[in-house]
């Protein structure tokens, strides 16, 4: 218990995933919180590859970390600037009812 | 024992404030929540010692991503309560999944081994030697030098992406345009008009 190893950290990581998900699921209709729980998947994944770096004593895993942060800071830009165009388009950010692109 | 103990608040926090993202009313708490849960993650990655990922994660994270979901959140008029509809009728599905999820990843992570004979790619150096960030920084301007160059690249069209996207000419607005100004002729500006006597223009 007071030895804090790799399980406790993976422990750590996986409850967040798992949060992420669950999110996704109980915020159907909010894009908002939805990509908040994105987010919140890939600190998850993120503390997954820094404690396997760090117990394994790899410094790639943090190398990659770093790229999973630059492509998810890219990914919240851009998702977020479409939000605002779906919302001056529609005057709501209602999930259900992006389907209009369907042909 | 110090090292556990900070350990477990950082956690506790850090899975604390998840929950609160994905469950609170309010989506500005749901931001400053993700900020604390960004927080205590870098903490986590203070202590297990990769000091550089902890100090961009809160920079970027903290400082560009977290404020921009706020910007969004707070300029965009949302009727968030017509939103929560259906909040718990998703709970169920949710749950379930979110339960089925975490009991694999848990069958993963309590059951793996370490293979053996595993070559370490860039075996980290002696902490007490070079910093985490002067090894991080070793590695990545050499070995990854062309990934950190896409890496450029892709922020670099996240943002050409972002500005196109949200770009707009409005009507009706008075802007200057010096091309237009300064390709103005006389011809077209100056009116030469004559004048009849006691009339006026």
């Amino acid at each position: 218990m007071l030895e804090i190893g790799l399980a406790h950290y993976l422990t750590v990581a996986a409850v967040l995933f798992t949060l992420g998900m669950f999110g996704i699921f109980l915020n159907r209709k909010n894009v908002i919180i939805i990509m908040m729980s994105i987010e919140l998947m890939l600190l998850a994944v993120n503390i997954n590859l820094v404690t396997f770096s760090v117990f394994l004593n790899d410094l790639v895993g943090q190398i990659f970390a770093l790229f999973v942060l630059t492509v998810a800071a890219a990914e919240a830009a851009i998702g977020l600037a479409i939000l605002v165009v779906y919302f001056r388009n529609r005057g709501s950010i209602a999930v259900e009812d992006i389907n209009l692109m369907k042909g | 024992m110090i090292q556990a103990l900070i350990f477990y608040v950082f956690a506790a926090i850090t899975i604390a404030s998840g929950v609160m993202v994905v469950s609170s009313r309010n989506p500005v708490h749901s931001v400053l929540f993700l900020i604390l849960a960004f927080f205590n993650a870098a903490g986590l990655f203070v202590l297990i010692g990769a000091e550089f990922i902890a100090m961009i994660l809160v920079v970027v994270y903290v400082g560009a991503v977290a404020v921009l979901f706020l910007f969004v959140v707070m300029m965009l008029d949302i009727n968030f309560v017509e939103l929560r509809q259906g909040f718990m009728k998703y709970l169920p599905i949710g749950l379930l999944i979110g339960v089925v999820i975490f009991a694999e990843l848990f069958f993963v992570v309590t059951s793996w081994v370490i293979a053996p004979d595993l070559i370490t790619a860039a075996p980290a150096p002696d902490p007490n030697a070079v910093t985490n960030t002067h090894a991080l920084g070793a590695l990545l301007y050499t070995r990854y030098v062309y990934l950190f160059q896409s890496a450029g690249l892709i922020l670099l069209i996240a943002m050409i992406g972002a500005i196109v996207l949200t770009l707009r000419s409005r009507e009706g607005v008075k802007r200057q345009r010096i091309s237009e100004q300064l390709s103005r002729t006389p011809d077209e500006t100056v009116e030469v008009v004559k004048v009849q006597r006691g009339e006026g223009v």
